[in-house]
């Protein structure tokens, strides 16, 4: 029996202890939707998980007119320095419960355990640690002594990395005095409601953070309400038109961060070994469903065939299959939809004359799964290599110089990321300086820090998150129009709560 | 850089290898052309890979496999000042019988001696040294001024003809680090060959060749690849981390640089080249991640003594004591495995 059978090796589903039906979390308390609710599956074997409550208008009313009383009662009133005590209680609280956060996500998302519980869990930890140590340092933000938060801030995040994203948008938002009300993808809404539980453990003052849960109608509905002051969107660029199209004119202050096509740039004095690495990470982690993935690979001509070969028989070690088992490499992709767009896109690429190779692996019987592949002899006007796959899927393209190399890593609608391989640190300067990508790696790929903004240039969106300049986005100067509502200097845990809603979920908490 | 010039025309060693891959430019200068051509090794990205492949779960029947597997692969070492035949004695009864609770247990690959020491581990194998066993025990001895290096060529080559003479199957040579990290690749290069020629037995045959490049003297991945193909083109058998004397020893960052040559060798030539680890592998965990790596990146094919061995002493216990938790369901304790 071959040793590269490795036996199973699943991360148990006994941590979780869901629910079999979700309500929404609207000031500090489950209640039910009344929106018609719908199943969220495991896309691994379509089973299905929770029953999750749709937020019509008027639900998501009652989690703005929450946020709003949140805002001016308590949580802008309250000093930086207590927020931060919330935060960083926050932040621990998903350390002692990551290893249930990470199978919860790996469950519902269908990407591996090892990526949710060495990456996506331990981030979203980092992000509330570090934005809990701004809260009380706001003015050295780079907007002068004492700015201001906005208000409520409406959130749409995608499902790639559920419980990240809505950490990289409620961290900075708290940590400014702002209250949210967030809506997560309709296909990953688990985490964000096990994250409810975290602020009720927390004892987070109601109403600070609400979350909405539904479809893209949903979304809608929270990002054209009036009474909201900021829109936070991640998510794809038509969406993303359409948010700025409904924003424009009104008072709410906009981020976007939308899709991506990043070149990853391969010189032939990379460093051949890690530079496959970097090529398999930036393409292939999270299934492709990584914005600011690595999926137009720009090789050296003179190190193509090489750079092919290597990167076939690395692919073909990779291992495909249960998200939960430890071993996992490529997990299912998310959707059916999704898979769908995926397999439209890749033959696309068939009939426009790319060479298509797929890695062999088995693919289960049920779920969305797609294998890992590339395409060769992909030109520039290919669409695999202008439009977005968001799957497992790279579009391999040469260049002969660094300036060509420049050319077509720059000859994109978007500008979200890029990836350097050199082992010249002139080279790596003088190429990241020309281009026009928000995030740039050199020797490595899809690595993040909260202390490092992320942002896309041109279509990919405006705004920056991560880092001081992610708290720009939830802040304004202090000498705006409107008076300053900061002022106590603790309100602290003791404020008041308005009356609660006589509408409390009336869903069981068994299994 | 400062090299004499007149060293740098000088002829090398015409090993078989290097006159394949360097073509006809067996000189210093070829050679540090040929080495320095090599791609380089970026640390970050070499220390990720190694925590990735670190993080594989092998479980149940894999880890059962997985034990047995690390036994078989082992060269239980003794190399202090204080070795004695009855040392060896015993060292060896241990290479033989691992577990005496357990006659199934497999048999380690080759106990590792200093020269002087050869006699007696053949005189405690009998019948089950290699020579005469179809799977027996092999007799390695580590040679030319081991572990330092510090020697003069005929010295070194005086301590291999000896151990060789008296039946090592194996030697373990270290190579000149000094003369490595001065820019000396040629001198190395020609004390390989050399080292090599000693190998030879009165009957044409050789004992099989490990080159310890000491790779926690060496310092950068760089300095280890280059090394790791500097060895190779001269004739190595097998190129060995460490000899157990430094640290860091073995690591599993350099195992896979290492490994990364020897499949790079293999894709150009189709030969293969072995590599043992040595020194600081002291758990079944950390032997479990090292088997990953080999199979992840040159393939389970190398998963045999011919290519893959452990150097250490206090590994087999650990794997023992596993093996025996895997057996039984509970974990026992040091007092149920032989001191040696």
């Amino acid at each position: 029996m071959s040793f590269l059978e490795y036996a199973p090796a699943p991360e148990s589903k006994a941590i979780l202890n869901l629910k079999s039906e979700y309500g929404l979390f609207i000031d500090g308390e489950f209640v039910d939707g009344r929106g018609e609710a719908f199943a969220t599956i495991s896309p691994a074997d379509e089973q299905r998980i929770a029953t999750i409550s749709t937020a019509d208008a008027a639900d998501v009313d009652d989690a703005v007119a929450a946020a709003r009383r949140a805002y001016e009662n308590v949580w802008s009133r309250m000093s930086g320095r207590d927020r931060g005590k919330y935060l960083y209680r926050i932040a621990r609280l998903v350390q002692e419960r990551s290893r249930e956060l990470a199978v919860a996500e790996s469950l519902d998302n269908g990407k591996p355990i090892k990526e949710s519980r060495d990456v996506d869990v331990p981030l979203v930890a980092a992000w509330f640690f570090y934005y809990a140590g701004w809260a009380d340092k706001l003015d050295h933000a780079g907007l002068g002594p004492a700015p201001r938060s906005l208000g409520v801030a409406g959130q749409v995040i995608p499902w790639n990395f559920p419980l990240l994203m809505l950490s990289w948008k409620i961290a900075p938002a708290l940590a400014a005095g702002n209250t949210v009300v967030l809506k997560p993808a309709e296909t990953t809404s688990l985490t964000a409601l096990l994250f409810a539980e975290i602020v009720q453990q927390a004892d987070l003052p109601a109403g600070v953070v609400n979350i909405v849960t539904g479809a893209g109608e949903t979304g809608r509905t929270l990002v054209e309400h009036p009474g909201i002051d900021k829109v936070a969107f991640t998510g794809s660029t038509a969406v993303g038109r359409q948010i700025a199209r409904s924003v424009a004119g009104t008072h709410k202050k906009l981020t976007l961060e939308l899709g991506g096509k990043a070149a990853n740039i391969v010189f032939d004095d990379a460093p051949i070994d890690q530079a496959i690495e970097g090529i398999v990470n930036g393409i292939f982690f999270n299934q492709g469903h990584v914005c600011c993935a690595g999926s137009r690979l720009l090789v050296q001509e003179s190190i193509h065939d090489e750079v092919i070969e290597r990167l076939k028989s690395r692919l073909s070690t990779l291992r495909l299959g249960d998200p939960l088992d430890k071993n996992t490499d490529i997990g299912a992709i998310n959707s059916a939809e999704q898979l769908q767009r995926i397999r439209e896109l890749t033959a696309v690429g068939e009939a426009e004359g790319a060479e298509r190779w797929s890695a062999d692996c088995v693919i289960p019987e049920n779920g969305f799964w797609f294998a890992p592949t590339i395409f060769t002899n992909v030109s520039t006007s290919h669409r695999i290599a202008r439009d977005e796959i968001f799957g497992p899927v790279l579009s391999v393209l040469t260049f002969r110089t660094p300036a060509e190399a420049i050319a077509k890593a720059n000859n994109t609608p978007y500008g979200l990321s890029a990836g350097i391989w050199s082992d010249k640190g002139s080279r790596i300067l003088a190429v990241a300086d020309k281009l026009r990508a928000g995030v740039i790696w050199a020797n490595t790929f899809n690595r993040f820090d909260p202390a490092s903004p992320f942002g896309g240039y041109k279509e990919s969106g405006y705004g920056r998150e991560g880092g001081r300049h992610g708290l720009a986005a939830y802040l304004a100067p202090a000498a705006s129009s409107a008076p300053r509502a900061e002022a106590a200097p603790s309100a602290g845990r003791v404020a008041a709560k308005p009356p609660r809603s006589s509408r409390r979920s009336t869903k069981g908490t068994d299994k | 850089m400062t090299i004499n010039t007149q060293d740098h025309g000088r002829a090398i060693a015409p090993a078989a290898r290097a006159l394949d891959v360097l073509g006809g430019e067996t000189t210093e200068a070829g050679l540090r052309r040929y080495l320095e051509g090599i791609p380089g090794v970026d640390a970050v990205g070499l220390e990720q890979r190694a925590a990735a492949l670190a993080t594989r779960s092998i479980k149940t029947t894999s880890k059962a496999r997985a034990l047995d597997t690390i036994i078989s692969l082992i060269d239980l070492t003794t190399l202090e000042g204080a070795d004695t035949p009855g040392k060896v004695r015993s060292l060896v009864a241990k290479a033989v019988t691992p577990d005496a609770a357990d006659p199934t247990t497999p048999r380690v690959a080759a106990v590792c001696v200093y020269g002087d020491m050869v006699p007696a581990a053949l005189q405690a194998l009998g019948s089950a040294h290699a020579g005469a066993a179809g799977n027996g025990i092999a007799v390695a001895a580590v040679a030319t001024a081991f572990p330092s290096g510090r020697a003069s060529l005929p010295v070194k080559l005086a301590d291999t003809a000896d151990a060789v003479a008296a039946g090592a199957d194996e030697i373990d040579m270290v190579i000149d680090r000094g003369a490595f990290l001065a820019g000396r690749y040629g001198q190395v290069f020609d004390q390989i060959v050399a080292v090599k020629e000693a190998c030879r037995r009165p009957d044409g045959t050789y004992a099989h060749l490990k080159v310890i490049l000491e790779t926690g003297e060496l310092n950068t991945y760089d300095n280890v690849r280059r090394a790791s193909w500097l060895a190779i083109l001269a004739g190595g058998d097998f190129i060995k981390t460490s000899t157990g004397k430094v640290s860091p020893a073995a690591t599993l960052p350099v195992t896979l640089s290492m490994l990364e040559v020897v499949r790079d060798w293999h894709r150009l030539t189709g030969e293969k080249i072995g590599v043992k680890p040595a020194g600081g592998i002291r758990s079944s965990k950390d032997a479990i991640r090292y088997l990953v790596t080999v199979a992840e990146t040159v393939g389970e094919q190398w998963l045999r003594p011919e290519l893959f061995r452990f150097g250490a002493s206090s590994l087999l216990n650990d794997v023992l004591l596993q093996r025996q938790k895997t057996l039984t369901g509970h974990y026992s304790g040091p007092d149920y495995v032989t001191i040696d």
